[in-house]
């Protein structure tokens, strides 16, 4: 769900720049008032563990592949926060060196596929953990807010195609949503099964204080 | 030095960077799908701002695609981990606590 440049208008995409701009600081901030030393390694293994799983396309519905995310994951482990800074980071990297996402749409992409899972996620999986309770409840949590973010980041993108005038919103919209709704059983079906595992073997490491 | 998780964690994201490019399925992701099918997708093509290093995660100059797209994987990785590590000390270290 790369946006690369050349899609978006310019007042959508500088308008996206200074909404990402505005939260990452925000982020920085609260991380920066709260982060302890056993955050700093956990940080460093999901941006890199995210960075490799965003790699690993898998087919799909008619030609078509899919990858995770991971903003919801991220989220789940280091709190919404602490977890932005991780996947704007990634983003980044991945436009700057990999030509994977535009410059200009940076602001958009960071939006759609990072922002939208680590916060809007996180609230979501921690809503369902606290009424579900126990272990089912974060398993539970952590499927809905992977498929639900991954949906919300497509119908997002195509609202920003929309307005670019890219392409008539009564198109983009039903396209991006109707794909998006099987890559999201990826989303859902790996953050189920890495936190699941990490339930198993490690568990303590679901404890860190959530920034 | 004893493993951490932590260590263990690297490596299995490095694992898998280095062993995506024999995996991954080279299908049209899902905007690039809808791209396709409704004739906007060569509005993304030569508009980039900037020349990225090692565009679509290959590494130039290696003709064995399979191994510059590992590489690239690896190079990423490490780069990655290293980075926001770096970004997580920053950030406790000037922690006002």
């Amino acid at each position: 769900m790369h946006i690369p440049d050349g899609f978006l208008s310019t007042p959508i995409w500088v308008s996206m720049w200074v909404i990402a701009l505005l939260i990452i600081g925000y982020a920085v901030r609260r991380t920066n008032e709260k982060l302890g030393e056993r955050h700093v390694p956990m940080m460093g293994v999901l941006a890199a563990f995210i960075f490799a799983v965003q790699m690993l396309n898998m087919p799909v519905a008619g030609g078509t592949s899919g990858h995770m995310l991971g903003g919801v994951l991220s989220a789940i482990f280091l709190g919404p926060f602490a977890a932005t800074i991780v996947m704007s980071t990634v983003f980044a990297v991945q436009a700057i060196f990999f030509q994977d996402g535009g410059i200009t749409a940076l602001g958009a992409n960071i939006i759609n596929m990072g922002l939208i899972g680590t916060i809007l996620g996180y609230y979501i999986y921690q809503g369902i953990r606290k009424v579900v309770g126990g272990e089912k409840g974060i398993l539970i949590g952590a499927g809905v807010a992977g498929w639900t973010s991954l949906m919300l980041g497509a119908i997002s993108c195509a609202l920003m195609l929309g307005t670019s005038g890219v392409a008539p919103l009564g198109v983009a919209l039903p396209a991006m949503a109707g794909i998006h709704m099987f890559i999201g059983v990826i989303e859902a079906g790996l953050t189920v099964v890495i936190v699941g595992m990490v339930l198993k073997s490690r568990p303590d490491l679901m404890e860190l204080q959530k920034i | 030095m004893n493993m951490r998780w932590w260590h263990i964690g690297l490596i299995m994201a490095l694992v898998l960077a280095g062993g995506a490019s024999l995996f991954a399925s080279s299908f049209p992701d899902g905007l690039e799908r809808v791209a396709i099918d409704h004739d906007f997708i060569e509005l993304g093509e030569g508009h980039e701002v900037i020349h990225s290093p090692m565009p679509g995660y290959v590494v130039p100059g290696i003709s064995n695609e399979t191994l510059a797209t590992s590489l690239a994987g690896l190079i990423g990785t490490l780069m990655i981990f290293g980075l926001v590590y770096g970004l997580g000390k920053v950030l406790k270290g000037s922690s006002v606590k």
